[in-house]
């Protein structure tokens, strides 16, 4: 077995088994591994419409089979379920140490069916692998409980687990690995508290090998000299990390700023930049497992009321709390994005909760006695305060635990939740970067960047430079961003590489891991069709076209200043052509010879 | 042969150390072929309160107790390297008992002992660091005297976390 370890663990928590069954060898070479082929065995295995915290739903880690290689970045793992914020197929994925860890401990994934009467966490150590009791752990944050495990079981664990927000089924809450690294968004970490599992702890002496050692350690090495010499993965993320990307999307106008009320240009970007953080909080940079580009930032506040340390923010967290809020203060963002980590919330949600809710007392919809305090957007002590509460369901943090559409449409204003499909769009502005708009719309997971980060064309000029203001030709592109994207996904890469690097680069590696004869063309294909399966699911789920559009204010209200003054989003527009781009109805369905040239057997 | 001119050392410095672990990844496949960071003989060690990881191996002493204890001669100094030649090992571990900064293990599954060799003059784990914390330079007293500074921060470092 080459790349895949070829073991899947499959753990049903209802009755306390675990048993390895082996990969199904058709399913990986069809969906490669990590997001392809964990919602490959969801889609066999589970109804669309389960509810996302019925028993039945499956709670799915899986790794890819580059993950834990020496090929660049590879690091990540992949955590899929039914999503409770969106009710889509949730897939989310994470770096650091946990992913390759589970491939040396001799698996390529582990299913979770069922439900625990009791709290537990699941112990893997090569071959002995148990379901064990986590009522010492309840109740306790992510720093508490990954520290608690390693001391229980040696320090050359790594864990992944959830937080009291993924205990108390905060609709958001993620799932945690080595601390600081998060598989954040759509509230996969929910599903985990639901079914009262509460970590996996892994330690593994296994190798990995690959089909042509020779082959494959000359395709890693390419790759590797590409990411070092390219600006942005050898210099830009190195030297700033994501929240680089501050000062870059604001001077495009497109940096969102107070709801997306304000428009695309924030006046107080410049102090919560990257090169803010870098000056006054940077301790060193941190890559995650086999990285050659370590874009993770240690950072310590020294001293003030935030006094502490911790990882990131990264870009999109920044935004969040930054922009998005109104906030200039950089102790208070990243003191909010750190209690994000600690206590497993995706601080994308959660930042832009909050920014709605601000919006929401701007209107004097809600007052201070729905919050309890005054909520100003620019209150820097609010955004801490209310991510705790939040993650701890308390007081009014039990309504923001529902992310922003639930809670504006509790006070029947749901256009002012900033989201696609329930989920909150990150940080780039829909009306003043066009390509990036239709991916919110048509992402698979709802408002999303990264299942087609069409920034890198639009706005950084990488691979090359697209107009940002136009609609033409933004559906191919589109297209082609997600389906490449599911192939980086779904290998066990990060989406960063492909700053650096491209198809053939990435061909070439999962070719020589695999020993699979595929050419460039078949592995994009991989991407198309894991791209299609999790449009059907959500199809069966019940979504339709309606669905797959952007809040009215992106839409309806134009940026009235900056580059992109006077443009609303095109969406509409581009929406007809993606479909015929994708070869599905008018109505945005996959048609059948579109599923039977992919091969999707439904 | 004289060690005067090729002498090239293993220069640390934790200070640029991501913790990516690349030389663990790429040091175990250049051995077996395989990857495996528990094969490795370069580990990253991460002190988390001292927010800092140090790559830790063999620092091919000068005077090497893992030398004078093989029972067998089996532990002999090639150029600038102690390396192991495996057809003499039998397997005692003496050495790894010997060694004063614990840089030698034994990987149970191969029966072998792991120990850097320094790969034949061109260590991979230096190679391809992304950041520079593992760099093989020339033996200058330059950067012998920054190598035993970084030693002295190794020792401080230690006793710290010991405490």
């Amino acid at each position: 077995m080459f790349g895949w370890t070829g073991k899947i663990l499959r753990v049903n928590l209802t009755e306390g088994t675990i048993k390895a069954e082996p990969l199904n060898m058709d399913d990986a070479k069809k969906y490669l591994g990590a997001r392809g082929l964990g919602t490959k065995i969801f889609m066999d295995e589970v109804d669309p419409n389960v509810e996302p915290f019925s028993p039945d739903n499956k709670l799915i880690f899986m790794t890819g089979p580059l993950t834990g290689t020496f090929a660049s970045s590879s690091g990540r793992y992949e955590v899929i379920a039914k999503a409770p914020l969106t009710g889509t197929i949730g897939a989310s994925n994470s770096g650091g140490h946990f992913g390759p860890e589970l491939k040396f401990a001799g698996y390529d994934g582990i299913i979770f069916e069922g439900k625990s009467e009791k709290p537990v966490y699941l112990y893997i150590n090569d071959d002995k692998v148990e379901l064990r009791c986590a009522e010492h752990l309840w109740g306790k944050t992510v720093y508490e409980t990954t520290d608690i495990l390693l001391k229980e079981n040696g320090d050359d664990f790594r864990v992944s687990c959830i937080g009291p927000a993924g205990e108390k089924l905060v609709l958001f809450a993620g799932v945690l690995n080595d601390k600081h690294r998060a598989a954040g968004r759509s509230g996969l970490g929910a599903v985990m508290g639901s079914k009262n599992l509460k970590a996996v702890a892994v330690r593994g002496s296994n190798s990995i090998k690959v089909a042509d050692p020779e082959q494959f350690k000359e395709a890693c090495i390419d790759a590797r000299a590409k990411l070092k010499a390219h600006p942005v993965t050898g210099a830009g993320l190195p030297t700033y990390g994501t929240e680089i990307l501050v000062n870059i999307l604001n001077q495009s106008g497109a940096l969102p700023t107070r709801n997306w009320r304000d428009g695309g240009i924030f006046e107080n970007a410049e102090d919560t930049s990257g090169e803010a953080l870098t000056e006054k909080y940077l301790v060193r940079n941190k890559g995650c497992f086999g990285c050659n580009i370590g874009c993770g930032r240690v950072t310590r506040i020294p001293d003030g009321k935030f006094k502490s340390t911790g990882e990131g923010p990264e870009y999109e967290a920044g935004w969040a709390y930054g922009a998005d809020c109104g906030v200039k203060d950089l102790d208070a963002i990243c003191k909010a994005s750190f209690i994000c980590n600690e206590y497993g919330l995706d601080p994308i949600t959660m930042g832009s909760t909050i920014a709605c809710a601000m919006e929401l007392y701007d209107k004097k919809i809600i007052t201070k006695e729905d919050v309890g305090f005054e909520l100003k957007f620019g209150d820097g002590e609010a955004i801490v305060e209310l991510t705790r509460m939040a993650a701890l369901r308390e007081g009014f943090g039990d309504v923001l635990a529902m992310g922003s559409y639930r809670m504006a449409e509790k006070y029947g204003h749901p256009e002012l939740s900033m989201s696609v499909k329930k989920q909150e769009m990150p940080a780039y502005d829909a009306r003043g970067v066009q390509g990036i708009g239709l991916n919110y719309a048509t992402s698979n997971r709802g408002g999303c960047h990264v299942r087609g980060y069409t920034i890198s064309p639009e706005v950084l000029g990488v691979p090359q430079k697209l107009d940002q203001l136009v609609t033409d030709d933004k559906a191919n592109w589109v297209k082609l961003f997600q389906d490449l994207t599911a192939v980086v996904d779904s290998a066990g890469l990060c989406l960063f590489v492909t700053f650096g690097i491209g198809l053939p680069e990435i061909a070439e590696m999962l070719r020589t891991a695999t020993g699979f004869d595929m050419s460039d063309e078949e592995v994009l294909k991989c991407g198309e069709r894991i791209w299609n399966l999790e449009r059907m699911i959500n199809i069966k789920a019940g979504f339709t076209k309606k669905d797959d559009t952007l809040p009215p204010r992106l839409l309806s209200e134009p940026l009235e200043k900056g580059p992109a003054k006077g443009k609303v989003s095109g969406v509409p527009v581009m929406l007809e052509e993606y479909y015929k781009v994708r070869g599905w109805s008018e109505d945005g369905v996959p048609t059948e010879e579109k599923l039977k040239e992919l091969e999707i057997e439904l | 042969m004289s060690r005067g001119k090729l002498s090239k050392v293993l220069m640390i410095s934790p200070d640029k150390c991501i913790s990516c672990r690349t030389c663990e990844i790429i040091c175990s496949f250049t051995k077996d072929k395989e990857f495996n960071p528990k094969n490795s003989a370069v580990s990253v060690l991460t002190y988390e309160e001292a927010l800092i990881s140090v790559p830790i191996m063999c620092m091919h002493c000068e005077d090497a107790a893992c030398e004078k204890v093989c029972p067998v001669g089996a532990i002999k100094r090639v150029d600038n390297a102690v390396v192991v030649d495996h057809e003499k090992c039998i397997g005692c571990k003496m050495c790894i008992s010997a060694c004063p900064l614990g840089n030698i293990t034994f990987n149970s599954k191969q029966k072998k002992i792991v120990k850097c060799d320094l790969c034949g003059g061109d260590p991979q784990c230096a190679k391809f660091c992304p950041s520079g914390a593992i760099e093989y330079k020339e033996a200058t007293p330059n950067n012998l005297n920054r190598k035993r500074i970084i030693a002295e921060k190794f020792k401080e470092l230690f006793e710290e976390v010991e405490k």
